[in-house]
């Protein structure tokens, strides 16, 4: 699937999402000015956020609904899927994409380096072995 | 805290700033325009009169706008049946008490092991006295209340990077900065700077005002003595005898308040949601999920996977699976659904309705959010440092302190909520095993309160992505996605609707849940009368 025909596909369904409503409870969280996270490597990225859901094995989970598994998924032949899904979030998972606005995520958000790297991490790592490799300047391609 | 983030200041940095230089009344009016501090919209429970005979109603999720839409209807005369994933009624409405099993999302297990008395709300922790519903169903189901408390003065106020990581009295840095602002407005005053927008005549009254709210003396200025420290504190407070003479305190300088960011954590009790007077079920939140549960006896299916949702002209046909037992495939009927799935689960089980609809169902965001609950030997917050209940709020990752609003003065153990996270570290706590989460709110907390290392027990914590029946905190709507999708996911689809906190403009409270329940309950009921006499 070509990139456009993907980023098209994903506004349409309404995955774009730039979340800038102030959230009720977390309004008395005043003092807890957070920072862009500075993971290092694609590792760090997955240790530190995707592995909340998907899991350190990377085999997702089942309870009333699932999360994904990371190994053995057909979707990650193609990694601008990944990046697109990263970048836009998917049902209830998030978007990661740093747009500069003032939303209550931005400060959980991405860079295009970090997303490239843990899109490459786990597309060689939990028993996948794609030899392609993404790039931080094709993430950013796909930015809207 | 950072400095220099004047250019990207979020819209929570500018509510603050207009409640902190216009007041209350202006930022709940900038609120309320956001849609961010609208009051409930309750209006008492409906009277649904003449419920057309033999109708049923199946209802999806037993937390608490599906326990609240069940009561009504089945008071109505409708035939009512929930089904429910979880093996207790409350859903997110639920607290967590020694002896309790939690098993989350990949299989890590939690065996609490707090004492009789103590406990965690992992959701829903604090009821505000205008949250009219949820109220009204505490007082109809005999759940008993009392105070939860907010602000508290003698809480800290934290940041890691101002005064030395020392942690301050919230009546300190309260007093001080309201101190300095009544100084420098009396000072323009005098200095005849405010003569082109106020009277004379109003800037005497002003002045008296300045005085009065500031604690100024009788130059007009935030000093050192008697009233000020009748604000801030005393160095060494009245007493009797001859040890009877009070040491006044000395404020700290205006430059030392402002660069320690500590402000920010001032108007958290002025927002509408967390004035006083506020609320807790005596034993716990769950005690109101609890109660729905034993009023609906008989009516809750538990362990209940919903794993269809399908419409036709007549009715409305669900396929779910024991939880324990997966392949078991049941059926239930009934003419209509009413579907508290959270949004997060639902965009992933079949559903035959519109296409918006569906859209509206996946394109809501879940927010993070993590909570752990610490118990200690004894409570040292009240023993060593006269804390009882309110809130620390701290820069640490741990975010929050909340101290336990009830048991004061027990000499006992109790139980604090050591951490409450959002945003990128609730990603990060989430993504750690419990133990280590627990690990963490010990090490960041014990920078507050140093006893943590000796006094502590035992802990649980509760990230919400990991939670098997929600995935996520709550629906996360922006104005781009509420504008597009808000209505739609509202709407009658057929025989389908949706009810929940994620169907209001009350994100994340359970009040959300119950006017949303209310709301669909009387338009499901006006068609199905409507219906009957076609």
């Amino acid at each position: 699937m070509k990139l456009h025909r993907l980023l098209t596909t994903c506004l349409y369904l309404g995955l774009l999402s730039h979340a800038t409503t102030l959230h009720a409870q977390s309004s008395d969280n005043a003092t807890h000015a957070q920072s862009a996270p500075g993971f290092a490597d694609g590792k760090a990225v997955f240790e530190h956020i995707c592995q909340g859901c998907h899991m350190p094995d990377a085999k997702g989970a089942t309870g009333a609904g699932s999360y994904p598994a990371l190994t053995g998924n057909p979707r990650l032949v193609s990694a601008a899927y990944m990046a697109a899904v990263i970048l836009h979030g998917r049902r209830d998972m998030p978007s990661f994409i740093q747009t500069g606005d003032s939303g209550p995520l931005e400060n959980s958000r991405l860079s295009d380096t970090q997303i490239a790297d843990v899109i490459n991490y786990v597309r060689t790592h939990f028993g996948n072995h794609y030899a392609d490799r993404i790039t931080a300047q094709e993430v950013a391609g796909m930015h809207p | 805290m950072h400095d220099g983030n004047t250019f990207s200041m979020k819209r929570r940095d500018l509510l603050r700033m207009i409640g902190m230089s216009a007041g209350a009344a202006a930022m709940y009016q900038a609120m309320s325009s956001l849609g961010l501090a609208a009051e409930s919209s309750f209006k008492g429970s409906p009277k649904l009169q003449g419920a057309p005979n033999n109708t049923s109603v199946l209802i999806l999720g037993a937390g608490i706008a599906g326990m609240v839409a069940a009561y009504e209807l089945r008071q109505a005369g409708y035939r009512v049946q929930v089904l429910e994933y979880n093996q207790r009624p409350g859903g997110r409405n639920w607290s967590l008490r020694g002896g309790d099993r939690f098993t989350e999302l990949g299989g890590f297990s939690q065996h609490c092991q707090f004492d009789d008395g103590c406990y965690l709300n992992p959701g829903p922790w604090r009821l505000p006295y205008h949250h009219h519903g949820i109220l009204s169903y505490c007082k109809k189901l005999g759940v008993p209340l009392e105070p939860f408390v907010q602000v508290n003065h003698n809480a800290y106020v934290h940041s890691a990077s101002a005064f030395g990581g020392k942690p301050q009295r919230y009546r300190t840095i309260n007093a001080d900065y309201r101190g300095h602002v009544a100084e420098l407005l009396a000072k323009s005053t005098q200095q005849g700077k405010l003569d082109e927008t106020v009277s004379k005549q109003d800037q005497e009254r002003l002045l008296e005002s300045l005085r009065d709210w500031g604690a100024l003396d009788k130059n007009l200025a935030y000093s050192s003595g008697i009233a000020s420290s009748n604000r801030r504190g005393f160095d060494k407070d009245p007493g009797g005898g001859l040890s009877a003479r009070p040491v006044p305190s000395k404020p700290i300088a205006l430059d030392e308040l402002l660069g320690s960011r500590l402000w920010s954590a001032l108007s958290a009790g002025e927002i509408y949601e967390f004035q006083t007077s506020l609320f807790q079920p005596v034993g716990g939140m769950g005690r109101i999920g609890e109660a729905f549960g034993h009023a609906l006896d008989g009516v809750i299916r538990y362990g209940a996977k919903v794993t269809a949702i399908q419409q036709d002209a007549h009715g409305v046909s669900v396929s779910y699976e024991d939880a324990g037992k997966p392949g078991s495939t049941h059926k239930a009927q009934a003419d209509w659904c009413i579907c508290t799935i959270p949004l997060s689960v639902l965009s992933q089980i079949p559903m035959n309705v519109s296409a918006p609809m569906t859209a509206a169902i996946s394109a809501v965001p879940y927010a993070a959010s993590v909570k752990v609950g610490l118990q200690f030997k004894r409570r040292f917050w009240e023993e060593d440092e006269h804390i009882y209940g309110g809130i620390t709020y701290t820069d640490l990752p741990i975010a929050t302190i909340g101290y336990p609003s009830s048991g004061f003065h027990s000499s006992g153990k109790g139980v604090l909520l050591g951490a409450y996270i959002w945003g990128l570290n609730a990603f990060e706590f989430t993504a750690m095993p419990p133990a280590q989460r627990i690990q963490k709110a010990l090490e960041y907390g014990s920078q507050i309160h140093p006893q943590y290392r000796e006094e502590f027990e035992t802990g649980v914590a509760v990230g919400w992505h990991r939670s098997p029946f929600t995935m996520g905190c709550f629906g996360l709507w922006s104005d781009d996605t509420r504008a597009k999708h808000y209505d739609n996911l509202c709407q009658i689809d057929g025989r389908i609707a949706l009810a929940g906190e994620h169907a209001s403009y009350l994100p994340a409270w359970q009040e959300g849940a119950v006017t949303s329940a209310l709301d669909v309950i009387e338009r499901i009921h006006r068609r199905a009368v409507a219906e009957a006499r076609a």
